[in-house]
C-alpha cells in the first residue's frame, strides 16, 4: 500500500470529539488517529453509542472538534469554507429529505449546486456530470420519478449519485445500509466498493453490517470504548479486534468465517 | 434534451388570466362605469371628471394593492413552508401579524390612555400604518435576534409562536378595558382592507415590497438546498446562519408591510403555495417564486372581485372572503389528489 502523502485524502490527528457544554467538555472519544487514502473504501464499525455519528458529524464540520486536527487534501478542516469544503466533501444522511415532491434528476442536479451560478441554472457541464452519477448508480430510468415514490432502497441510490454528482474528493455516508433488506445492504455496499474503484474516490461510511464490511472494505476504522484502530480487515482479524467490540457473553466474533456467532 | 420542464404553457396562461383579472376588477364598483371609458380612462384621459377619479385614484390603487398583497402573502408563505419544512407554515408564523396587531391596539384600543386631542391625532390612518410597522418591526428584531443564537429551525418556529401568544395576551387585556367604539375600529382593522390607499402609500409599500422580492429571487438557490435539509443544505456550502436571516428578512418585510397597508389578511400565505403545487407539481423554487407570486395576485384579485358583491354598495370584509373562497378549494384539491405535494 502506497502511502506518500500526496495520496492522503483525510487525516485526523489527536482528534478528540465530542459536546461542548457551558460547564464542561463531555468527551466520546479521544487521541483519535488516522489517514484515508485516495479511491480507498472505508468502514466504520462500532457498537450502539460508541460515537460513530459523533465522529462522522465532527469529520462533515457539522460538529466542532474538541481538540485536535482534521486534515482534507492537506488542509485544516477548521480554516477550510463550507463553499471550499462543498467541493471536497459530500454527504449521505439518515436524515429525511424536507421535500419528496423533487425528480429523481432535480434532487441529483441539487449536488451541482457548488458549482453553479446564483439562480443555480444548470449549465451543459453541470448536467454531463449529473447524467454521469445517475448512470453510475444505475438509476437513469428514474430520472423523471418523483422522490416520494421511490422505495427506501432506490432513495438510497438517489441519494448516492446526488453526492457523486458533487463531484468531491471524499464521501461520507452515515449508516447507509439502514432500513434495508439483505440484498440491498450487499447492494449499496458492492456498489460504494465498485465507485471507490472506478472514481477513485475515498468512501467512508458507517455501518453495522461488520460482516459485510470485513469482505469489502480496503481499511476500516473499528471503534471500541477503549481506542479507534484503523487497519486492513485481515490485519485487524489476526489481532483479535473485532473480539472486543461486544461483551463476550452475548455474541463472538468467529475469526474462521469473519463473523459474529451467538455464544451458547 | 430537456431536463426540467419550464412550465412556459402554465406561466402564460396564468399571465393572461391575470392581465383579464385585473381589468375585470376596475371595472367593478359601486358605480358602474362603460368598459370602454374604464380603457381610455386608463390609457388617456375622459371627459367625465368623476369617473376619472373613481377609476385612477380608488379602483386602479385598490387592484395594484390586491396584487401586491396576494403576491406578497403567497411568497412569505412559501419561504417560511420551505425554511421550516412545515406545510402549515405561514408569513404569519414569525408572530409579524401579532405584533403588527399590538401596534394597532396599542394605538386605538390603549389612544384612551393618552386621551384629549393626542388621540384623535392617534388614531388617523397613517398612525395605524406606522404603529403597525413598528409592531411587526419589533417582533421581527426580536425573532431575528434569536435566531442568531438558535441553531434549531424548529426552535424559531416556536419562539415565533410564543411571540405571538404574548402580544395576544396583551391585546384581550387592552380590549378589556376598552369602549365599545374603539373595540369596533380595532375589529375592522382586523378585517383587512385593500382600499383607500393613496399613491403616496403604494409608492412606499411597493419599495419595501420589492426589496422583499429581490431578497427572496436571489435565495432561490438557498432555498433549493434547503429541500434537502439544514444539513445537506450546509454540506453544499451554504452558510445556513446568513440564508436563513436573509429569508426570515424577506418575509418580514413583505408580510409587515401588508399587514401594516392591508390589515392581517390570513389563510392567503398558508394556501396559495400548496395550491400553486397543485398546478405546477414542481419543487424547484425557480417555478414556484414566481408562479406563486402570479397565483396569489390572481386568487387575490378573484377575492376583491367577489367581496365588492357587483351591483351593490356593499364591501365584505376581505378576510372574511379569502378563507370563505380558498378553503373548500384547498380541500377539495386535497381530496382529489389524495396527497399533499410538499
Amino acid at each position: 500500500m502506497k502511502t506518500n502523502n500526496n495520496n492522503i485524502i483525510l487525516e485526523a490527528k489527536q482528534l478528540s470529539i465530542g459536546y461542548k457544554t457551558k460547564k464542561k467538555d463531555i468527551v466520546v472519544a479521544s487521541d483519535i488517529n488516522f489517514k484515508l487514502l485516495q479511491g480507498q473504501l472505508i468502514g466504520l464499525v462500532g457498537a450502539n453509542g460508541i460515537g460513530k455519528s459523533t465522529l462522522l458529524r465532527t469529520l462533515i464540520k457539522v460538529q466542532p472538534s474538541l481538540s485536535g486536527d482534521i486534515f482534507i487534501n492537506n488542509n485544516n478542516l477548521q480554516q477550510t469554507s463550507n463553499t471550499s469544503l462543498a467541493t471536497q466533501l459530500s454527504i449521505v444522511l439518515t436524515e429525511q429529505l424536507t421535500s419528496k415532491n423533487l425528480s429523481v434528476f432535480e434532487l441529483v442536479s441539487l449536488g451541482r449546486n457548488p458549482y453553479t451560478n446564483w439562480v443555480g441554472n444548470l449549465t451543459e457541464d453541470d448536467i454531463i456530470k449529473v447524467n454521469e452519477a445517475l448512470e453510475l448508480v444505475n438509476i437513469t430510468e428514474l430520472k423523471d420519478q418523483r422522490c416520494f415514490e421511490l422505495s427506501d432502497g432506490q432513495l438510497q441510490k438517489v441519494m448516492i449519485a446526488r453526492a457523486l454528482s458533487q463531484d468531491t474528493d471524499i464521501i461520507v455516508l452515515d449508516e447507509p445500509t439502514t432500513h434495508l433488506d439483505m440484498y440491498h445492504k450487499a447492494y449499496i455496499l458492492k456498489l460504494l466498493q465498485r465507485l471507490a474503484k472506478e472514481t477513485h474516490k475515498t468512501i467512508l461510511f458507517s455501518s453495522h453490517e461488520i460482516d459485510l464490511a470485513i469482505q469489502l472494505c480496503d481499511t476500516m476504522l473499528v471503534m471500541t470504548g477503549n481506542n479507534i484502530i484503523c487497519d486492513q480487515p485481515s490485519q485487524l482479524i489476526k489481532n483479535g479486534v473485532f473480539n472486543s467490540l461486544f461483551p463476550k457473553d452475548m455474541i463472538a466474533f468467529d475469526e474462521k468465517s469473519g463473523s459474529f456467532k451467538i455464544s451458547k | 434534451m430537456k431536463t426540467s420542464k419550464t412550465y412556459r404553457y402554465q406561466f402564460v396562461l396564468l399571465l393572461i388570466i391575470l392581465a383579464i383579472l385585473f381589468f375585470v376588477n376596475i371595472s367593478l364598483g359601486s358605480v358602474s362605469i362603460p368598459t370602454k371609458s374604464i380603457f381610455s380612462s386608463l390609457f388617456g384621459s375622459i371627459d367625465n371628471e368623476t369617473w376619472n377619479i373613481i377609476i385612477r385614484d380608488f379602483r386602479l390603487p385598490k387592484a395594484i394593492t390586491a396584487i401586491l398583497v396576494g403576491s406578497g402573502l403567497g411568497i412569505s408563505g412559501l419561504l417560511m413552508q420551505t425554511l421550516f419544512r412545515n406545510p402549515l407554515a405561514g408569513p404569519f408564523v414569525l408572530g409579524i401579524s401579532s405584533g403588527a396587531s399590538l401596534g394597532v391596539a396599542l394605538v386605538i384600543l390603549g389612544s384612551g390612555l393618552f386621551g384629549g386631542v393626542f388621540a384623535g391625532l392617534l388614531t388617523t390612518k397613517w398612525s395605524i400604518v406606522i404603529a403597525a410597522s413598528i409592531g411587526s418591526f419589533l417582533v421581527l428584531l426580536a425573532v431575528l435576534s434569536v435566531s442568531s443564537r438558535v441553531r434549531d429551525t424548529m426552535a424559531i418556529l416556536i419562539i415565533g409562536l410564543m411571540f405571538g401568544s404574548i402580544t395576544a395576551a396583551v391585546v384581550s387585556v387592552l380590549s378589556y378595558f376598552s369602549s365599545a367604539e374603539q373595540l369596533q375600529q380595532y375589529i375592522f382593522w382586523g378585517f383587512g382592507s385593500l382600499s383607500n390607499l393613496t399613491w403616496t402609500e403604494l409608492l412606499i409599500f411597493t419599495i419595501i415590497y420589492s426589496v422583499g422580492m429581490v431578497i427572496s429571487i436571489f435565495s432561490i438557490k438557498a432555498l433549493n438546498s434547503l429541500l434537502l435539509g439544514d444539513n445537506y443544505a450546509q454540506s453544499l456550502g451554504l452558510n445556513l446562519k446568513k440564508n436563513r436571516l436573509l429569508i426570515i428578512l424577506a418575509t418580514s418585510l413583505i408580510a409587515g408591510t401588508v399587514t401594516a397597508f392591508a390589515g392581517p389578511i390570513a389563510f392567503i400565505g398558508l394556501a396559495i403555495p400548496h395550491l400553486t403545487r397543485q398546478i405546477f407539481t414542481s419543487s424547484n423554487h425557480k417555478v414556484l417564486i414566481p408562479a406563486v407570486a402570479i397565483f396569489g395576485a390572481i386568487v387575490m384579485l378573484v377575492c376583491d372581485s367577489i367581496a365588492q358583491i357587483p351591483g351593490s354598495d356593499y364591501i365584505l370584509p376581505i378576510n372574511a372572503i379569502t378563507a370563505l373562497v380558498g378553503a373548500p378549494v384547498v380541500i377539495w384539491l386535497l381530496i382529489r389528489q389524495r396527497k399533499l405535494i410538499f
